[in-house]
């Protein structure tokens, strides 16, 4: 993407555009992805509310994936994912491998 | 009829905080805002003070706010906000404009305990319909891990840096909740987003009480604590189940302890996974560790004491 240069900033940095953030992806920023094993998953929804870039997609309810464009792969929801008996939903891979 | 409160209900509304802010990887503070803002039934206007979630939510033109969100500067975001609620009260008076609206401001532990503070007093002593909430990660991390009055006992940062003169800081940290609650405003609360429900149920009742309203939440941060990026929920618990951060809300003069680990931990649990705390383990630093783990069963045990649950 191409940023805003001071020029085209409005006066006093007043932003008239909600959550115009979105345009900035921050998946770039991640050296490890989390992979999700759905049948390990028990839709406790934790990953979803413990991450801190909104990068899990819920859709009714239930959780179906990560959204890759901001994921800045901090691992916060691998570590706090239950899983099933022991089996973790969520992995990280290190990226590129 | 209000959405009961599971995570199932909660992820059926809109985030008004996105994706796409810069925080660092693993922080604390967005997981904070985000269970803040679910909490609410109204719309929120918030102002934030000067700070890593004040500079790294809105770049520019890029904001991930989607609510009406103001920064002015470090030291005055209650006057800021307050100026907005007085605002709101004078248009509603003259009819022009309808809607129940919230004020909150979020601040870090910079701008609250120490740059912020006459002014959040300030606010608090004028009775200003609004709750301001301190994340409070310990240090002024977004100049470089400097420490404020927040920064516990014993922790390293950039300007008391452990060495050969001092083991972190000298002194302990200084209790702001405590200071809120004796400006005897209606509600205050300490919270950590380790337990969600904990949050979004004190966050939910702040906005029902008229007045002014303060709630402290811990907040980590992985790169001042000197931890893992994956950690923060961890810490936040431990911090909770070793009583270093107790959950508790005084409302109208009462305490209540609102978590009471089943078995409280050893303060090292919380201490040891984090960096900042790693020159406490050296044989010589012995004492410090007491120090601190007798300073934390101190609080405690008062505030059991105050909420008469011990
Ligand atoms: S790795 Fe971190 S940023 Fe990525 S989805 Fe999990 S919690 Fe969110
Ligand atoms: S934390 Fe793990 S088990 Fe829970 S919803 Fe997410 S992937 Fe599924």
């Amino acid at each position: 993407m191409k940023l805003k240069g001071w020029k085209d900033v409005n006066p006093g940095a007043v932003c008239t555009e909600a959550g115009s953030a979105l345009k900035f992806k921050t998946g770039s920023w991640r050296a490890y992805r989390p992979k999700w094993v759905e049948e390990n998953c028990i839709q406790c929804l934790f990953c979803w509310a413990y991450c801190p870039d909104m990068a899990v997609f819920v859709k009714d309810g239930k959780m179906t994936g990560f959204n890759y464009d901001y994921c800045k792969g901090c691992g916060i929801c691998a570590l706090e994912c239950p899983g099933k008996k022991g089996n973790k939903a969520i992995v990280m891979e290190e990226e590129g491998k | 009829m209000a959405t009961p409160l599971t995570l199932k209900e909660l992820s059926k509304k809109e985030v008004l905080l996105t994706s796409g802010h810069r925080m660092c990887s693993g922080c604390g503070a967005p997981i904070i805002v985000k269970m803040v803002l679910l909490a609410s039934e109204y719309p929120i206007v918030a102002a934030n003070a000067t700070g890593c979630l004040e500079v790294s939510t809105c770049i520019s033109d890029y904001t991930a706010w989607k609510i009406p969100w103001i920064h002015n500067a470090f030291e005055n975001a209650a006057a800021t906000l307050s100026g907005v609620e007085t605002m709101y009260r004078s248009l509603k008076k003259q009819g022009k404009i309808d809607k129940d609206i919230k004020f909150i401001a979020f601040g870090g532990d910079g701008g609250t305990y120490d740059i912020g503070f006459q002014s959040l007093s300030g606010a608090m002593e004028r009775g200003h319909d609004m709750l301001y909430i301190c994340y409070d990660n310990g240090a002024y991390m977004n100049t470089g891990i400097q420490r404020s009055s927040a920064t516990p006992y014993g922790a390293d940062t950039t300007t008391c840096p452990a060495g050969s003169v001092i083991q972190g800081k000298p002194q302990p940290r200084k209790n702001l909740t405590k200071i809120m609650a004796a400006h005897d405003i209606p509600y205050v609360a300490q919270a950590s987003p380790s337990n969600w429900s904990d949050l979004v149920k004190k966050v939910k009742k702040a906005l029902e009480i008229k007045g002014p309203k303060f709630m402290n939440i811990l907040s980590p941060c992985n790169r001042g604590w000197r931890s893992r990026t994956d950690d923060a929920i961890m810490l936040s618990r431990l911090g909770v189940e070793t009583c270093y951060w107790p959950l508790y809300e005084i409302e109208n003069g009462v305490t209540k302890v609102t978590f009471k680990p089943k078995e409280k931990k050893p303060l090292v649990d919380f201490l040891k996974p984090q960096g900042r705390f790693k020159h406490l383990f050296a044989p010589e630093n012995e004492n410090m560790l007491k120090n601190f783990q007798e300073m934390v069963d101190k609080e405690w045990g008062s505030l059991l004491k105050a909420s008469g649950t011990e």
